[in-house]
């Protein structure tokens, strides 16, 4: 079973590598750009039982080191 | 005093810390990352600089999980003075040791420099040797030193008078390079017995290098 885990910053913890993307998107005349977040995915292989296990077990994965939750939001996505 | 330097895999100022500290006459023991505990004769633990476990995942992301930060830990819970400098510092607040986060530098570029510093509480068993409103000039050198923590934090650390340091210009002031909230440069933990920095005091020692500053805030600290 395959895990995705998506981890990027809170809304309203300044993102300087989006900003700094967007503003190089911005000077590459793509001019269409709201805002843009740069965060990281982590790719997992597992063994669970079940997907509720697999997404319990990287939940908590997630809470203990994956992600810092203190400036970081997490979404786990498992793939059968 | 008998100081203990934490080594993990990637730190690289250990040397460094561990000179300075017996240049002020203590004695000092570095500690491998894998033991458990704190010797019982340890006065002051340091946790180096340098890149722990290459940085990977976060800055003191894998770090935290050696055994030795559960001893550090232990010691800390007992009123064991414990200071991190700059990858300490981070290896401090993912324990949990220290509130908050640093993250990625504003500029997103490594920042090598000397900075000056305003000490902004002494009220606390490190900066022993310094007033408020000191002005020293340190280096720093780091890429993801910009001090992060949630309003209520914040405002409870300027309460609590955990904000030790805070970057400024060399009349002392704020001028920030990192874009840390509140331009801090150093915090404690609520007992005031945890001290982490992003600045590198070992490193301003010696004239020839550029600043003696660094000692008195060191001589403090190990007092």
């Amino acid at each position: 079973m395959k895990a995705i885990v998506n981890i990027s910053l809170k809304n309203g913890v300044l993102d300087s590598q989006g900003k700094a993307v967007h503003h190089a998107l911005d000077a590459l005349k793509f001019k269409d750009v709201n805002d843009v977040r740069v965060g990281k995915q982590i790719v997992l292989d597992l063994n669970a039982s079940s997907k509720e296990a697999a997404q319990k077990e990287v939940e908590e994965m997630c809470e203990a080191l994956l992600a810092n939750t203190v400036i970081e939001d997490y979404d786990v996505e498992i793939l059968a | 005093m008998n100081v203990a330097v934490i080594l993990f895999p990637g730190t690289n100022c250990d040397i460094d810390t561990k000179y300075a500290f017996e240049k002020l006459g203590h004695d000092v023991q570095i500690i491998w990352h894998k033991e458990e505990k704190v010797p019982s004769n340890i006065d002051l633990v340091v946790i180096a600089g340098g890149f722990s476990y290459g940085d990977y995942l976060r800055s003191g992301a894998i770090a935290r999980f050696s055994p030795i930060v559960e001893g550090i830990k232990a010691y800390a819970d007992k009123g064991g003075k414990v200071l991190g400098i700059c990858n300490g510092f981070q290896i401090l607040t993912e324990a949990g040791l220290l509130p908050g986060a640093l993250k990625r530098n504003i500029g997103l570029h490594f920042i090598s420099k000397y900075h000056h510093l305003k000490v902004n509480n002494t009220d606390n068993v490190f900066l022993q040797k310094l007033q408020v409103g000191d002005i020293l000039n340190i280096p720093i050198a780091h890429a993801d030193g910009n001090y992060y923590a949630d309003e209520t934090t914040i405002k409870k650390l300027h309460e609590n008078g955990q904000v030790i340091l805070q970057y400024c210009d060399k009349e002392g002031n704020i001028d920030n390079p990192n874009g840390s909230l509140d331009s801090i440069a150093g915090i404690s933990n609520e007992a005031k017995n945890v001290f982490g920095l992003m600045p590198h005091p070992e490193r301003a020692i010696e004239a020839i290098l550029g600043s003696t500053d660094g000692i008195k805030m060191l001589e403090g600290i190990a007092s």
